[in-house]
């Protein structure tokens, strides 16, 4: 390692050294925010989430009954059906 | 306050798709996971909203958990990742940053309002890996260890981000006529 090769590496941790120090003293940590802890329980909207999701979509329901109907109006495609599930 | 861990028969029940041991785990972990992803978004409002889509995935996910493994840790993983899908889906020109933001404890009187605004903004707009590896070790000074193990990266990738992240800083900042 040469003179010059020290003294750069020197002069690029001294400046990350310098932007660190910036950086901390631009953002506070997040525990001196407000509501840096949660304030109420969220397992309602939780429990809302979980409902909302399991729910079957009536876009599913109605893609079943246009099979129901299609297999009714074409009984013979049912083992065609079978074969490639 | 570390959380304590559940008790194993919770996890195994959990793991079995089990609605009540999903309800004992999201009462148990929900402040703790709230912290981590606060920490990383710093807006009450999103992490709630990143904290219910956390839970989510894991409900979702409950066969995969390993019982003998800690719950806490899966969780703070799977929130990291939910966060960091927040922020890269966040468009950059929506970041704002409060007029008011809160002094750090430790505030050089040397830097003024105006130069940590324009820090604020330059880091904000960060690559998402790089910003949440930095503003973890450095801003809320967490151990690399447990960054590395949320991020499911090693230790050192932790380092190489936090390094990248200060360089690329530094580089928007002089981008603006900002010599720090």
């Amino acid at each position: 390692m040469t003179l010059n090769d020290m003294t750069t590496k020197d002069t690029n941790a001294s400046d990350r050294q310098r932007t660190e120090r910036l950086l901390k003293g631009a953002l506070a940590p997040s525990s001196l925010l407000p509501r840096a802890t949660l304030q109420r329980d969220l397992w309602t909207s939780m429990r809302q989430r979980l409902d909302e999701r399991s729910a079957t979509p009536w876009f599913d329901w109605a893609l079943i009954a246009a099979v129901v109907v299609w297999l009714a109006m074409f009984p013979r495609a049912i083992p065609v059906l079978l074969y490639h599930l | 306050m570390p959380v304590l861990e559940s008790p194993t028969h919770v996890l195994q029940r959990f793991c079995n798709g089990d609605a009540d041991a999903f309800e004992t785990l999201f009462r148990q972990h929900q402040g703790e996971t709230y912290r981590w992803i606060f920490r990383i978004v710093r807006d009450p409002a999103i992490a709630e909203d990143i904290t219910i889509e956390t839970f989510w995935r894991i409900h979702r996910a409950h066969a995969r958990f390993d019982p003998a493994r800690s719950f806490a840790a899966w969780a703070r993983r799977i929130a990291s990742n939910a966060a960091l899908d927040h922020l890269k889906s966040a468009p950059k020109d929506e970041i704002e940053l409060p007029d008011d933001l809160p002094q750090p404890p430790s505030m050089d009187p040397g830097i003024s309002q105006e130069l940590r605004q324009k820090t604020a903004g330059a880091f904000a707009r960060l690559p998402p890996k790089l910003r949440i590896a930095a503003t973890l070790a450095l801003i809320e000074e967490q151990p690399y260890k447990e960054i590395a193990e949320a991020l499911d990266i090693s230790v050192a990738a932790v380092k190489v981000r936090v390094f990248r992240a200060l360089r690329l800083l530094r580089k928007h900042l002089k981008r603006e006529g900002i010599e720090p």
